[in-house]
């Protein structure tokens, strides 16, 4: 059967149809002109970003808030290597999204033809694979192989490289019905003895902590994470990408662990006697000084990817799986064997009141002042509003940690962030893409005065599709994790790191046609934020907090973690 | 230290720069690489000497085996497997010293594959260590030009061969996009 004839650009888009693609974020160029042409009667909304980087974090904001595979698309040459750090940055969290980028027509490829680079070579690190497509008969294949790809397995982000004439010339297309990637081999199911014996494990531990990371939320593992920690009654952490998968209100919870991790996550992990880490990858961030991270614990280390298992920290039981598929194996084989609970219930309860101890010992508090707004007090008054249901998509610095310590929430995919790659400008894009995939939603894009900078483009299209994202500027007037380091490690030489000359947030916003203010005032700040949310529309509220805050608890960089730094000095009185 | 990883893999564009690139991306310098086509041509074998740290070699082949197009990537610095190596050797000979290039050839199983009155080009197989007292001697008869193929390894172990399956793919078939 010849199938339909069609156009490389409309067999892309029949392609995205049915991968059931609703959106796709991008920006048009020369190459990509005929897939604009062919968008111009697709049902598939396309919305117009202000930077090609951008497009990048909406289609992973949107993939965030939704679990959905978002898509972004750019043209050759500086489209496609102003994606790049979106890429990267969707690859470091695992974030399935599919970049469909256009490459110079296939006699000019290497001719260094106008607007050419060379997108394949380039992106190849920067993402879990990519295709260059030069004939419209590979294109459905392409297509789907990468939907296939991004979506499966530890997920991440694919690109399809399409030259012009490609986009141009008619095929005749035929649907594809089965994919065959031979070398392409997803572990789901797990080890049925690895699997007993972590069961096993955690009825023995009398000191068990559950280290959960991004894969619960990818694998859609939180009901099952919450039944494990109500069955064994396990303390659990959640790192930054898994926040959310645990209720942040549920009694076990106890924050993040790592490098500003509390002071329970971070006690809690240096001494348990079995770490079960779910879906995590042991990033440096979290460890610390590895040598002293977790020494006396035995580790389950349960992941998707087989090269995550005993990269870092070599498992006692690794078991290769889907977290959500792991979890109901190990909670079934738990309880048939529920017997053997009692045997150290009281002295996993007398772990869970030492938890609870350092809990209160050093609480993750917001400070107040008075006369000044504190960054923690923000957070604290933004997390009354969300009361853990917001979306909140930060940008990366202090207030990503701040964000990350004192905003509580109770549903997975509600908190996005870079947390791997830490790019600044992640925030309001990443916000813009939660929007789109969850317009019922209040969204908060919590940035700081650099990182907001960063992405200022993108107010045109906020106001564009009249978004009532909540934008909420963290202005210490420093880059301020930056300062912070330059403040403990470098002798307080704040090299390059005051940003003086913010805009005027009311003409700023005004500008584009929508509210903005600034607050200064700690009274004023609950109902600034009020309004801000009461606002039908987008709304850019400009918080001056405090500038010399510090993000603590710290760990220093090759510290152990349970060698916290846990405050400010306090002032010495003298005589 | 040095360590032969052989791959499976397909015989496609970019494959052999996602193998090479996980390599260089660390920082680790390729001793040796070869490839060629399998008895399946749309697959092909490749055999890599690398400059690993002794701690990641397994997550060097981990990283491998997760290439989409990588089929298998196995560790053949230890275990059963033979390793040869081809050198090719240029030897600019005398008059007088041409019997005695010869006989020495013949010592290591060399073969003479041209012959000229500027000299020989020879042409011998063996394990590397054996190719370098071979290029060592040949040096002894004046100026020779070498160049050699790099490690081809096989395994002689029966590993099993772990593919993916085809995945139906359950695509709503009703289109959308009008047809031109």
């Amino acid at each position: 059967m010849p199938g339909t004839l069609m156009s490389g650009a409309q067999t892309v888009l029949e392609c995205l149809t049915r991968e059931k693609v609703e959106i796709i974020f991008g920006y048009p160029g020369g190459v990509t002109l005929p897939f604009y042409d062919a968008m111009y009667d697709s049902p598939i909304k396309h919305v117009l970003v202000r930077h090609e980087q951008n497009a990048a974090f909406a289609a992973q904001g949107y993939s965030r808030a939704t679990g959905k595979v978002g898509v972004c698309c750019a043209t050759s040459g500086p489209g496609a290597t102003n994606l790049v750090t979106g890429l990267v940055d969707a690859m470091m969290d695992s974030i399935p999204i599919v970049a469909i980028t256009g490459q110079v027509t296939s006699k000019l490829i290497g001719s260094d033809a106008f607007q050419e680079a060379d997108t394949f070579g380039i992106t190849r690190s920067g993402t879990k694979h990519n295709f260059l497509v030069k004939n419209v008969a590979d294109l459905p294949r392409a297509i789907h192989e990468a939907f296939h790809i991004a979506s499966t397995g530890r997920p991440g982000p694919v690109l399809v490289d399409i030259t012009k004439d490609a986009f141009q010339a008619q095929g005749h297309y035929t649907p594809v019905t089965s994919i065959h990637l031979p070398g392409y081999r997803v572990y789901t199911e797990g080890h049925a003895g690895q699997i007993r014996r972590a069961a096993q494990a955690m009825w023995e531990a009398k000191r068990p902590m559950i280290y959960a990371g991004g894969g619960i939320i990818h694998s859609g593992a939180h009901a099952e994470l919450q039944e494990l920690v109500e069955l064994l009654g396990a303390p659990t952490v959640c790192t930054l990408m898994g926040l959310g998968g645990l209720p942040s209100n549920h009694p076990n919870f106890i924050s993040l662990p790592g490098m500003h991790g509390s002071y329970a996550a971070n006690m809690g992990m240096t001494e348990a006697d079995l770490l079960i880490a779910l879906g995590v990858r042991f990033d440096d961030r979290v460890t610390g000084r590895l040598a002293a991270f977790a020494p006396h614990a035995k580790v389950i280390h349960v992941d998707i990817d087989p090269a995550e298992v005993g990269k870092i920290r070599n498992p006692e039981v690794p078991i290769v799986g889907d977290v959500k598929k792991v979890l109901v194996k190990i909670l079934e084989e738990m309880k048939a064997t529920i017997g053997e609970k009692a045997n150290h219930d009281a002295s996993r309860e007398g772990w869970r009141r030492q938890i609870d101890e350092w809990k209160r010992e050093h609480p993750l508090e917001p400070s107040m002042s008075p006369d000044a707004i504190k960054p923690q007090h923000l957070m604290a008054e933004i997390d009354r509003l969300s009361g853990g249901q917001a979306i909140v998509a930060s940008d990366v610095g202090q207030h990503q940690m701040w964000a990350a310590q004192l905003i509580k929430f109770h549903h997975p995919r509600l908190w996005l962030n870079s947390g791997g790659l830490g790019s600044m400008g992640f925030g309001l894009p990443s916000a813009i893409g939660a929007q789109f995939a969850r317009p019922d939603k209040l969204v908060f894009a919590i940035c700081g005065d650099g990182g907001f900078q960063m992405s200022i483009p993108e107010l045109a299209t906020i106001a564009n599709h009249s978004l009532p994202v909540k934008i909420i500027v963290m202005n210490n007037g420093y880059l301020g994790m930056i300062r912070q380091w330059q403040e403990l490690f470098y002798n307080n030489r704040l090299s390059q790191a005051k940003l003086d000359s913010f805009p005027n947030p009311e003409k700023l916003a005004g500008a584009y046609g929508f509210k903005g203010r600034t607050v200064e005032s700690p009274r004023e700040l609950r109902s600034a934020l009020e309004d801000a949310v009461r606002e039908p529309g987008p709304y850019l509220l400009n918080v001056k907090v405090t500038p010399f805050e510090n993000v603590f608890p710290m760990v220093p960089a090759g510290g152990a973690i349970n060698e916290m730094v846990l405050g400010p000095p306090q002032p010495v009185e003298v005589a | 230290m040095l360590q032969l990883i052989s791959l499976l893999m397909e015989n496609k564009p970019g494959a052999l720069m996602r193998v090479t690139g996980l390599l260089s991306s660390r920082g680790y310098n390729i001793e040796s690489l070869t490839v060629a086509r399998t008895l399946d041509p749309e697959l092909s074998r490749m055999s890599i000497v690398v400059d690993v740290e002794p701690n990641q070699c397994t997550q060097v082949i981990k990283q491998m085996n997760k290439l989409v197009n990588v089929l298998q990537a196995s560790d053949l610095t230890e275990g059963a497997a033979v390793r040869r190596e081809l050198v090719l050797v240029r030897v600019r000979a005398q008059m007088q010293n041409r019997t005695a290039i010869l006989k020495e050839a013949e010592i290591f199983g060399a073969r003479a594959v041209d012959s000229s009155v500027e000299g020989f080009a020879l042409e011998a197989t063996g394990d590397p260590e054996k190719l370098d007292e071979f290029i060592d001697v040949m040096r002894s008869y004046g100026e020779i030009e070498v160049t050699r193929s790099g490690m081809v390894a096989v395994s002689l172990e029966n590993k099993k061969l772990k593919l993916a399956p085809p995945v139906h793919k359950d695509i709503e078939v009703e289109s959308t996009s009008p047809a031109a």
